[in-house]
């Protein structure tokens, strides 16, 4: 009797928290190896349209990116409300692709120079004007594979 | 004096913490995704004195986007939703007649004499205006993509058992082994050769 009185007495035992870090470092692990760094931050709208038939981009290393799009908010005062683009972390002209194609070319090792891809990350409300003028800027350099970035899903969403 | 029992413990109450601000920082600085599109290749710079080639006014498929976003297809006005059927019957129309060097054995469409010879003579000819909406033009760009995957997946079962855009996948995957990119390769180039894309951009003009 006195044994069960007792025990009552000792209120809850602690959580034992030893393997908590163990846990945490598992989801740190997975995180490090599924994701990739982010390699530049955005100073335009990015809302890419829809498309089905996508292909994967599958070599990070071999991909030169160029985005396009109104820019956000705190840069309208500034940059205006046309479509601009962003070549690395600076707003940029049509004319200037050509160039930054180049150096980035440059930067790759050798044997990954004429397999580069060129993504076009272009907001879906961007006209194509300045497409045009960008792809007519890559013709000029012989950057002649490019990869219209998209989401999956329908394309007739774009339409709306 | 010696000392006695262990030495006290070290307190790894902290580790928990020291692991979720690790975390947490990764969290904040990648990205999960990867990037997919759709591929395509620019046309190179042509110099200026070659002359262009001469191509039969039937085996082009005009679509000309306009500032609005509607469609000219064949100089008709076309919803976009008819148009990957529209693009596909024109494809696969195969128009030469059997015994001409340009029959085409495998096509399976309405054999006009007005509409394209052979799929490898067929040109998708894309025209938009400046102020065409981008969005409308990756739909367009789409269903003409869409167009050519769709023959040849048709293609591929028939001789392959087994979907193009499948086998293109797993041979741009950089984890499938060499012997059977080998012969994925071959494959996947001879259902290409049966549909090349062939599809034209003009430069887009501001007069319209």
């Amino acid at each position: 009797m006195s044994k069960f009185a007792k025990k009552k007495d000792a209120g809850l035992p602690a959580v034992n928290t030893a393997s908590l870090p163990d846990i945490v470092f598992m989801l740190l692990f997975f995180f490090m190896t599924v994701t990739v760094m982010k390699d530049n931050t955005l100073k335009v709208e990015n809302t890419l349209p829809n498309a089905s038939e996508t292909k994967k981009l599958e070599k990070k290393d071999r991909v030169i990116y160029i985005y396009v799009g109104e820019p956000t908010s705190q840069y309208k005062a500034q940059f205006g409300e046309e479509a601009r683009i962003q070549l690395n972390d600076k707003f940029s002209s049509p004319n200037e692709v050509g160039d930054y194609i180049l150096q980035e070319r440059a930067k790759k090792p050798q044997e990954l120079q004429n397999v580069l891809t060129t993504a076009l990350k272009v907001d879906k409300n961007a006209n194509m004007g300045l497409i045009s003028d960008i792809k007519q800027e890559l013709r000029k350099v012989n950057a002649l594979k490019v990869n219209y970035t998209t989401y999956d899903g329908d394309a007739f969403n774009n339409l709306q | 004096m010696p000392r006695r029992g262990a030495p006290p413990e070290v307190n790894a109450g902290s580790m928990a913490d020291i692991a979720f601000l690790l975390l947490i920082f990764f969290l904040v600085t990648t990205t999960i995704e990867t990037d997919a599109g759709l591929d395509r290749m620019l046309p190179p710079i042509e110099p200026p004195t070659e002359a262009p080639p001469i191509i039969k006014e039937k085996n082009i498929f005009t679509v000309n986007i306009n500032r609005n976003g509607q469609l000219l297809v064949e100089d008709e006005l076309t919803d976009i939703k008819s148009l990957r059927e529209k693009a596909i019957a024109f494809l696969d129309n195969g128009g030469a007649p059997s015994g001409s060097p340009d029959y085409c054995s495998y096509c399976k469409g309405k054999r006009l004499s007005d509409s394209s010879d052979n799929p490898t003579k067929a040109i998708i000819s894309l025209k938009n205006d400046r102020e065409t909406k981008y969005g409308t033009y990756i739909t367009v760009q789409n269903e003409l993509v869409g167009a050519y995957n769709e023959l040849r997946n048709r293609e591929a079962q028939r001789l392959y058992k087994r979907d193009f855009t499948d086998m293109e996948a797993e041979y741009l995957n950089p984890e499938t082994e060499s012997s059977r990119k080998e012969d994925l390769k071959e494959k996947v180039k001879r259902i290409q050769e049966l549909f090349p894309q062939k599809l034209s951009e003009a430069e887009t003009d501001s007069s319209n």
